[in-house]
Order: C-alpha cells, then structure tokens, then sequence
C-alpha cells in the first residue's frame, strides 16, 4: 500500500532537550498506527509537527506527495489531517450540538458554502447532508446523543474526550491523530471507548494515529506501533514484534520499573 | 428549529417609528435619532464582544465618520444626507481594514488599550488642528435627501425616516452576517482559539473581518450624528465617547441584533430625565442604573426578552 504520510529526517529541539532526533516514518493509507513511549519521549512532538503546531528545525513532511511542513495547521487541517488534544479543545459555553455545527461551518465556509447570500439550508460538503443533520449523526455516533443539549464544560471527561474527537470527525479527515484519546478514562472504559473511537472513525476510511500508554489498548487496536524513547523511534513493526523487542520492553513498557532497578544498582556499587 | 422572529421584529419597529414619527414631539425625535446612531456603533461592538474582543476606542470610528461627513460638506460641499454616511463608513471601514492587521492580533486588555491609544491620537491631531476647528470643532451643512431639502417643521422627521431606514438594513445584514459561517465563529474564537485553528479557520481573518464590519457601522453611526446634531467636534473621539458606546453594550447585551438599538435608546431617555432631574450628579443615576443591570441582569437588558436557556 502507498504511504499516504512520510516524515523524512524530523530534528526538534528545544534549547538542550532533543525531542526528535531523526524521526523516519511512512504511514501507510487505511492503517492504525499505535505510538508508544514514556513522557517526554517525543510522540506529541512528532504529533504537533505533522499537524503545524511545530515546525521540525530539519526534515521534511510529504502528505499525499504534497510537502506540508511549512504549512500553518489550519492549512493541514483543511487539506484532511486532524487532531483531538490530550486535553480535550471544546467551545465550553456551547453545547455538544453547537460545538459540532461550528466545526460543520467551518467545513462549509472552507468550501465556499453558507455564505452571505446562500439561501436554505446547504448541504455540507462531504457529508450530503445540512449542517443540523450531521451534527446530530456524528453525535448518534459517538453515543453522546443524552448530551447534545449540555454545555461542554460541565460535561464528564470521558464524554468531553468523545466530543473532542467527534469534533474532528466534521472536516472528514483522511488522517486522524488521535493524542491520549483515554487518558483520564477508567480502565475498565478504556475499551468501549476507544471500541466506539475505533468504530466510528473507520466507517468514514481515516488512516488513525493515537497515542496511547496502555499497553493492551495498543496491541488490541493498533495495527502497526512505532515505539518511541529519547526523541527516536526505537522499534517499528507489529504489536506482537514491538510489545516483545528487548529495547521497548527495557525503555518503553518497564521503564519505571527499570529505573528504579538502576537506582538501586547505583546504591548498592 | 424555531423559526426566526428577528426580521420581522426589526421590520415592525421600522413601520412604528416612520407611522408614529410625524405625531412625536421634536426633542423625542431627536433623541430617537441620535439613539439610532449610538445603536449602529453599538450594533459593531457587539460584534466584537461576541469574540471576546471590547474595544475601548470604537469612538474613533464614530468620528471618523462624523468628520468625513463634515469636511466633505465643508470642502466639497456635499449634502447629501445617505452619501455624507456612507462616505463617512466607507472612510471608517478602509482606516479599519489597514489598522485591523495590527489590532486583530491582540486580545483581551492589550486589544481594548492599543484601541483606545489610537483613538485618543485621532482626539490629540483634531485638538491640534486649527483649520479644523480645534477643540471646538465645526458646523455641518444643513443635508438634503435626494437633493430635496424639507421644510423646518420636516427636517428632523425625515433625518428620523433616514436613520430608521439605514438602521433597519444594517441590523438586518449584521443579523444574517452572524448566522453566516464566518459570523458565527464569533462564540467560537471567544471559547478557545486553538479548536478554531485546528478546525481549519483563522481566528485572525475573522477577527479582522469583525472589526472592519465593526468600523463601517461606527463610521454609519457618526455620519448619521454629525448631520443629526449639525455640529462636530474631538469629543467624539474621546475616551468618554468611547466609554458610552461600552456602556450602552452593556446596558443592552448581545444576545440580538435588536438590542443594541433598545440599548442606546433607554441610555439617552435615562440621561435625558437624569439631567433633567438632577444637572450636576446626571452621571450618578447613569451610574447606579447600569450597576442595577450588571448585577440583576448580568447579560443585559436583553435578558427580559428571552427566556433563559437550560444548561
């Protein structure tokens, strides 16, 4: 399959702390891509280079064969790339409903539709539908239907985590990336969450990124993990090849308990 | 979906005031007029407080549009009524769109304090400017509508119909501008930035666009007092002015295109009685009526005719 992503030599760093250093990555259409790696291990940062929020220092970034590193993150987000935040982005004065018919505008003024002199309800592009009736589709959706009237900011986490990605569902993205989208979750919905996540952005055919640190969440859902620890990407491959490399199992899924066994190496020496 | 009431609320008060107009006595005339003008520039301010944005310097818009129209008069000898006001927002809306490349970058206190800095230089140069009258400004040419100009008992009748006319329409298009998908961006950008840019849309461009349309109506606005009152002078760009346009915003709240109208009408009767009743502490009862509205009417009179959404 064609990479629909190729990030090509990404350096990033912030004064003395390197937060990519040489990140090479492919991303195939159509696949979920699991990112793993303790904090400050530089999934964000790669996250927030693809989307614009930061620009690489070196390297570049192809989107479909188009060059997009320069590019301010509105401008990705039109072209198909989208995000959700780690800390759910909401219009918290709004309702659920009001905050999905402002991202449908958008949408729809992007595409030169709902202007000043338009008359009726256009439909939306992309969704062949007016605005009001894609809104509460995506809604239905994501199950969060008994919200739609409620205010986001009061509002659970979990649900403000759906909305978050609901929202990102109006610009039907080709390229989904997904920042902690269970973070704050309980574990016990961590899977029927990220279950509905999975369910309702494939149906619309988006490639999907999400960083995740539940090892079991990545493994049952990713297709692909791209383990990253001190700015690189340390091992790439299968759930099954990664959750199992030395490397990741060393830095990655035991690193705290592996620090704490370098500690105690130090003070017995 | 409730169906939209607004056109014809405005459309109902047009027809009130061009029918009651010819019975009303001269003064309330007047008062009603110059109520229309405060609520265009009132009208654009509630644009930008839809943002988030308060502008503490929309005065100098308003006399921008008011001395365009009066040196337009004064040099050219235009006096025509509709073109010294759309003279007058066309002159506020290009001073706008130059000057909107620096103020649609800020927020918050920084926006509201770099407008009213520009504000008060347009008040230091007219002060300073002798051919324009200093600090006691000028008078503006009696106008004409369409070329026609009525007899005295008529003038400020058909000011009325004039004024109520401009400010129908501008109500009319800044309501269906809100409903737009760039107008209604406006809660948006106020709630948070970040989800706008990552939806696609520049908050700047918005911003920018708001404060121009904001400009054109403060301009309309001081056309329509300068040949109102027939006299223009740098007040109008001081701060106080200023100041009373924020008032009024308050006073009437955001929730309609309507309210600001109702706003700047109920602040000019309240004034108007206050210094009837009271000319050295007038202030004092602005004062205390606006305190009653801040705090049983947080979000302004407009409140009463709305019933409270649920949360």
């Amino acid at each position: 399959m064609a990479a629909i992503l190729d990030a090509k030599g990404l350096n990033k760093s912030f004064g003395a702390v390197t937060a990519a250093s040489d990140i090479n990555a492919a991303i195939e259409q159509d696949s979920v891509v699991g990112l793993i790696g303790t904090n400050g291990a530089g999934k964000t940062t790669f996250i927030n280079m693809i989307t614009g929020y930061l620009k690489p220092d070196r390297g570049r970034i192809h989107y479909e064969g188009r060059d997009i590193t320069d590019l301010a993150p509105r401008d990705i987000t039109r072209i198909g790339i989208c995000r959700s935040f780690q800390i759910p982005q909401l219009y918290s004065s709004l309702t659920a409903y009001e905050n999905m018919l402002m991202g449908l505008g958008v949408v729809m003024r992007n595409a030169g539709v709902g202007g000043f002199f338009s008359r009726g309800r256009p439909n939306v592009p992309g969704h062949g539908r007016p605005a009001e009736e894609v809104a509460d589709a995506i809604l239905e959706r994501f199950g969060l239907v008994e919200y739609r009237d409620k205010n986001a900011q009061v509002l659970p986490g979990g649900v403000r985590k759906l909305l978050d990605i609901a929202l990102t569902m109006a610009a039907k993205p080709k390229i989904l990336l997904l920042d902690e989208p269970t973070s704050g979750v309980s574990a016990e919905e961590k899977f029927v969450i990220m279950e509905m996540i999975m369910k309702a952005v494939r149906a619309e055919g988006a490639t999907v990124l999400f960083v995740e640190h539940d090892m079991e969440v990545v493994s049952r859902f990713a297709q692909r993990v791209l383990a990253f620890y001190d700015g690189r990407i340390i091992a790439d491959g299968s759930p099954d090849t990664v959750l199992s490399d030395r490397e990741v199992k060393r830095f990655v899924v035991g690193g705290e308990l592996h620090r704490l066994d370098e500690k105690q190496g130090a003070a017995n020496a | 979906m409730t169906s939209d009431r607004t056109p014809r609320i405005l459309g109902a008060i047009l027809v009130v005031l061009l029918a009651a107009g010819p019975f009303v006595p001269q003064w309330a005339i007047f008062l009603i007029t110059i109520a229309l003008a405060k609520g265009l520039v009132v009208l654009g301010l509630l644009i930008l407080l839809r943002c988030g944005l308060v502008s503490f310097g929309q005065a100098l818009y308003y006399c921008i549009g008011a001395y365009t129209a009066g040196m337009l008069g004064r040099l050219f000898e235009v006096d025509g009524v509709l073109t010294l006001m759309l003279a007058g927002m066309v002159v506020a809306a290009v001073t706008a769109y130059v000057l909107g490349f620096l103020l649609a970058r800020y927020r918050g206190i920084f926006f509201g304090l770099l407008s009213l800095a520009v504000s008060m230089i347009l008040y230091g140069l007219l002060v300073k400017s002798e051919t324009l009258g200093s600090s006691d400004g000028f008078n503006v040419l009696p106008s004409t509508l369409f070329g026609i100009r009525p007899a005295d008992e008529w003038v400020r009748y058909a000011v009325l119909v004039v004024a109520s006319v401009v400010a129908f329409v501008a109500a009319l298009l800044v309501h269906r501008y809100l409903k737009t998908p760039l107008g209604s961006l406006a809660p948006a950008i106020k709630d948070n930035e970040i989800r706008v840019e990552y939806m696609g849309a520049s908050a700047r461009y918005a911003i920018h666009v708001n404060y121009v349309i904001a400009a054109a109506l403060a301009g309309l606005g001081g056309g329509l007092a300068a040949t109102t009152v027939g006299h223009i002078d740098p007040e109008m760009a001081y701060w106080t002015t200023s100041g009373e346009f924020i008032f009024i915003t308050i006073l009437a709240g955001t929730g309609s295109v309507i309210a600001p109208f109702l706003g700047a009408l109920i602040f000019g009767i309240i004034q108007t009685v206050a210094f009837d009743i009271s000319p050295n502490t007038w202030q004092m009862v602005l004062g205390g009526a606006l305190l009653a509205v801040i705090v049983f009417l947080p979000t302004g009179l407009w409140s009463l005719f709305r019933r409270r959404r649920a949360t």
